[in-house]
């Protein structure tokens, strides 16, 4: 299972409502259903994605998060989940309110663009770092807001939020000691759990 | 009929009529002494009837959706393109029923049938037929075939209607509901164009308030403009831009009102052709069904809580240019059932061909149904290991 998805499943309670952003081919949600008998959606835009998750009988939505969760009113879910899609979005600062206002807690996982990799791809190379984790060029990619651990702390901060836990991922691996003590710099997997 | 029967085509089929002696009450008040139904059936029922599919038919359809009827024919059914071996609704593993409705004109009791209580045609006395009376006479066919509970059931536009009132009415009798094409209910817009096409029919000479059979005439300058009107909205203004654009019939304009362009001739066609295949009094109560279809009105406009009792997992399908029933309208539908908590997937499908879209072949539209469908399979074989 992908690190972050690990640590995820650790956060998310017994038989949660759960929303998940940007939910791909549904494997988290397929996972949670049956370890952790949660029910609720995936939103995603993929058509294969869409297609994969209703093969595997996860609920799927086909919705463009740059438009917003006018669609789903407050505190309609227990926990809402978006991994690997808030770097891509036009505003993340207003789906991270969206997020805590359709639930109580939210669970964000987005690559850390301060890991340490890929400071020393651009120190040495003096280009945008590419790497397993931002696998595209600087011209196609869809990661158009490319944040570190510390910028979404401040954020958080900033908009009034409280993160109550937060976790590193490293790749495929278990975190490595380092990244515990300085997540900023080893953590290639920045996973934070919000309540407003 | 191709030269060679293609091996995903469920082949030759035939018909077959089911008669009802029990009355059937029906929603306007009124009752039906007894009627029957038409229908056809693809695919093995199987030893415990888990695998039954019931397809609804939309406005004009009828029971023949899939294969054909005769050698000689031109067509297959008209959802011959997702029904069949190997197809989205695979009859390898499915038995598929598809009904015509009541008050239709393809057999089933309907205003051409004799009225016991006069020994002559229904005509326009046959009584409005809505969406609720014929998921309960559907009901009842099923239960003639033994069936308990549907694997799936599923449709397009009113058929789609159909879908939704059967996990509204009988939430025990379908495991899957397949919505494509539809609406909740029809906006303002969709029943003014019911009405104009109800009024071209009733205006028309040769209608006699409905009894045109006892005066020996048909309205078919109606009928063949209620059609074209019906037209028109099944289409999307890029498709009929790309099929026929400005086209002319004639080398250069001829400053008159015959056929010039080669849309008219396209319509009238179309028209002509409908105005002798269909009666004009199941078109006016088909319309009316479609105009009163609006399962929220007994929740206080609330079409979260007039779900909220429904069983099985929907998968609502819309597609881009469809402006008939929109997609903001399935996506009415797929977030009311989000917020009554049940189970709901929602596809928006890109296809240039507006309403008909659900009639056609389409990559993604068939990944979609098929992937629903065959987790409908499997759900079914698990529940009866």
């Amino acid at each position: 299972m992908r690190a972050d998805f690990a640590q995820i499943m650790r956060w998310v309670p017994e038989q949660a409502h759960v929303l998940d952003l940007g939910c791909g081919d549904g494997m988290l949600l397929d996972t949670l259903s049956r370890d952790k008998h949660i029910t609720g959606y995936g939103l995603e835009i993929d058509p294969e994605g869409i297609t994969a998750c209703l093969a595997r009988g996860v609920d799927v939505m086909e919705q463009d998060l740059d438009g917003g969760l006018d669609n789903i009113g407050d505190d309609a879910f227990d926990v809402v989940i978006m991994t690997q899609a808030l770097q891509v979005l036009r505003r993340p600062d207003l789906m991270l309110d969206e997020m805590l206002r359709v639930a109580r807690e939210c669970i964000i996982a987005f690559p850390n663009f301060a890991y340490w990799r890929h400071r020393l791809y651009l120190g040495l190379n003096g280009r945008m770092p590419v790497s397993r984790a931002l696998p595209h060029e600087w011209y196609d990619t869809p990661n158009i807001h490319l944040s570190t651990f510390k910028d979404f702390r401040r954020l958080c901060d900033q908009q009034g939020h409280r993160i109550i836990d937060q976790a590193v991922g490293n790749g495929h691996h278990q975190t490595h000691w380092s990244a515990e003590r300085w997540p900023n710099l080893f953590g290639q997997t920045a996973i934070f759990r919000i309540q407003r | 009929m191709p030269d060679t029967m293609p091996s995903t085509s469920v082949g030759l089929v035939t018909p077959r009529t089911e008669t009802f002696e029990t009355p059937l009450a029906l929603a306007c008040g009124k009752e039906l002494p007894g009627f029957e139904l038409v229908y056809e059936t693809y695919g093995e029922l199987n030893a415990d009837a888990s695998n039954a599919v019931l397809v609804c038919h939309a406005l004009s359809g009828h029971h023949h959706a899939a294969g054909y009827h005769d050698l000689e024919d031109r067509k297959p059914g008209w959802w011959d393109a997702y029904i069949g071996p190997g197809k989205s609704i695979d009859t390898r593993r499915f038995f598929v029923v598809c009904v015509n409705n009541l008050g239709g004109c393809h057999g089933s009791t309907g205003p051409q049938s004799i009225n016991p209580a006069t020994g002559q045609n229904w005509g326009p006395a046959f009584p409005l037929v809505t969406v609720e009376d014929w998921v309960h006479s559907q009901a009842m066919l099923a239960d003639r075939l033994g069936i308990e509970r549907f694997a799936a059931i599923v449709g397009g536009s009113l058929g789609g209607m159909q879908v939704l009132q059967w996990a509204i009415t009988y939430p025990d009798r379908l495991a899957n509901a397949a919505v494509i094409a539809a609406t909740p209910k029809l906006s303002a817009q969709n029943i003014a164009f019911n009405e104009v096409a109800r009024q071209a029919i009733r205006s028309d000479p040769d209608f006699h308030d409905g009894w045109y059979e006892q005066h020996g005439t048909l309205p078919k300058r109606g009928l063949k403009l209620a059609r074209m009107i019906g037209h028109i909205t099944y289409l999307s203004e890029h498709s009929m831009g790309t099929r026929f654009g400005r086209d002319l019939r004639t080398d250069s304009l001829n400053y008159g009102y015959d056929v010039e362009f080669e849309v008219e001739s396209y319509l009238r066609y179309q028209g002509d052709a409908f105005s002798t295949r269909f009666d004009a009094n199941t078109y006016l109560l088909m319309t009316k069904a479609l105009d009163y279809f609006d399962p929220a009105s007994l929740h206080q406009g609330d079409l979260s809580k007039a779900l909220a009792h429904t069983r099985c997992p929907f998968l609502i399908v819309s597609f881009t240019t469809d402006w008939r029933f929109a997609p903001a309208r399935s996506r009415e539908l797929a977030n009311a059932l989000m917020r009554a908590k049940r189970p709901v997937s929602y596809a928006n499908i890109d296809s240039p061909f507006g309403h008909d879209a659900f009639l056609l072949p389409n990559d993604r539209y068939e990944a979609v149904f098929t992937a629903f469908m065959t987790r409908a399979y499997h759900d079914m074989t698990r529940r009866a290991a």
